[in-house]
């Protein structure tokens, strides 16, 4: 994937209020689906997946009180295109809990062709057998490679592959807010 | 910061930012032995060949574990029991390897440039496991890791390495690393292993043990090779152990109660270390050996994982 050098804006997809309604009705969602939070733990793809999976986690302890488990999962060393890009940087998988026999919950920004999923899956399965595993993602942006679908989407945003989605985060951006951007030189 | 090099042969030539990735990358990699299956798929399909003229215990078991872990395919070649018993060059030896299309070379060789000739030779990459008493850089990169994760950062500490400073490739490629990143070096020794112009590569000099590790927050305790003694460099191994031995009685009274004790093995126990000591609670001997098989996966994964980036 040879990434153009530069992106400019081309639409907001959510602001703060939004993406903070769209996390709250995935929260719901979740107790709904799992009739509770008995035996449910989350994983968050780093980077921002692990922050969203933070602010679930947070909503639906407000919700019924339970503190839930959150991991942190990187999946570098899964990757289908290691060693086509470049310095492969490891960030480091940090779940202090078992899985095993658990809902996970695995939380992701975006979702895309479904590789980087793909991955994961594996990853997180080489950490033991999980009851099952669900796909929660803030966006859908569709064009997906693999057979693989989200059970709880924060919000679906057609796209073409050139244009980029960028989930930007308080924690690590200052802002909250999702953009589409498009390639400069179009 | 992108990894572009094509082989590991010294720490000399790293600048920080490169040894810096060697240890986040290790950092992120030691969760990997706490696990319950202790494999991951990043080399699935890549070949690493240990080939070793020296006897290795430590580092060929954790290049091995190091590759395993990360699902290479490991081979591995000791000199003894091999073609090279019937005469076989160096050179030779490893093109008829080469021609095997291993990934990763890991190489181990008394002499000290054998890594860099055949890093020259060969088209895949070359890992210096040491060669020589010139460098052995994947030791030093285990040991700044292991004072990192103690101590919390590396820059502005004060390491002592004592004993027979001139024949350790381990203390080359720790002073090197260890100037780089900001820290103060002691080397100390018996006059007779300490090499001539050592200052010149950045650290201080002291003769008496008690002086090296007054305000240490690292000693590290080289090995004594004991063939040393047959080339009348030291007297007797008691007299060196008597006035190079690190004791407890020593420790309590010359050291920083926060001090850690490094060895980079095997320890000649009673020697240059006592027992107490090695087994004490300064000591992070074993922690190093499993920070070890970490620095040697973060290695084979940069070598290894980053070089297909060249044809994309």
């Amino acid at each position: 994937m040879a990434a153009p050098s530069r992106f400019r804006e081309k639409a907001q997809i959510l602001d703060e209020a939004a993406l903070d309604r769209a996390l709250t009705r995935i929260a719901h969602e979740i107790l709904e689906r799992n009739g509770g939070s008995h035996d449910l733990t989350f994983v968050g793809l780093r980077t921002r997946g692990v922050t969203l999976a933070q602010r679930i986690a947070q909503k639906i302890a407000r919700i019924d009180g339970t503190q839930l488990p959150v991991g942190a999962l990187d999946i570098t060393l899964y990757r289908d295109d290691l060693g086509l890009r470049g310095t492969p940087v490891v960030r480091g998988t940090d779940i202090p809990f078992s899985i095993k026999d658990k809902v996970v919950v695995l939380v992701d920004d975006v979702l895309f062709t479904g590789r980087t999923i793909r991955a994961a899956l594996d990853a997180l399965i080489d950490l033991g057998r999980p009851k099952a595993i669900q796909l929660a993602v803030l966006v859908d942006r569709g064009h997906r490679e693999l057979p693989i679908r989200p059970d709880y989407v924060g919000k679906n945003v057609p796209t073409s592959r050139r244009e980029s989605v960028a989930v930007r985060l308080r924690e690590h951006d200052g802002e909250d807010r999702v953009v589409i951007e498009e390639p400069e030189e179009a | 910061m992108p990894w572009t090099r094509k082989d590991l042969l010294t720490i000399r030539e790293l600048d920080p930012a490169e040894i810096t990735l060697l240890l986040d990358t290790a950092a992120s990699l030691e969760e990997i032995a706490g696990r319950e299956i202790k494999k991951v798929p990043a080399l699935r399909g890549k070949t690493v060949v240990n080939l070793f003229y020296e006897a290795s215990t430590r580092t060929r078991t954790s290049f091995e574990i190091a590759g395993k872990w990360l699902s290479a395919d490991v081979v591995n070649f000791s000199a003894a029991g091999s073609s090279v018993a019937k005469g076989e060059s160096l050179i030779d030896t490893a093109k008829n390897i080469a021609a095997m299309s291993p990934d990763v070379v890991v190489v181990r060789h008394p002499s000290a440039g054998a890594a860099a000739l055949l890093a020259r030779e060969l088209r895949c990459s070359v890992v210096n496991a040491g060669d020589g008493a010139h460098e052995h850089p994947t030791q030093a990169l285990l040991d700044l890791l292991t004072i990192r994760d103690r101590k919390g950062h590396l820059e502005g500490l004060h390491v002592a390495i004592v004993g027979d400073v001139a024949h350790s490739r381990v203390a080359r490629s720790n002073i090197h690393g260890m100037r780089k990143l900001g820290m103060t070096v002691t080397v100390a020794g018996p006059p007779t292993l300490i090499p001539p112009f050592v200052q010149e590569l950045g650290v201080k000099v002291r003769y008496r043990l008690e002086d090296a590790i007054a305000d240490a927050d690292v000693i590290m305790m080289l090995r004594l090779q004991r063939e040393r003694m047959e080339h009348g460099l030291i007297p007797s191994v008691r007299e060196y152990a008597r006035y190079w031995g690190l004791t407890l009685e020593r420790l309590r009274a010359h050291a920083r109660p926060d001090v850690l004790i490094m060895h980079p093995g095997p320890v000649n126990r009673g020697i240059e270390l006592a027992p107490e000591v090695a087994d004490g609670p300064y000591s992070v001997i074993l922690d190093q050996v499993a920070r070890g098989v970490a620095v040697r996966m973060a290695v084979l994964l940069l070598l290894a994982g980053a070089r297909g980036a060249e044809g994309a």
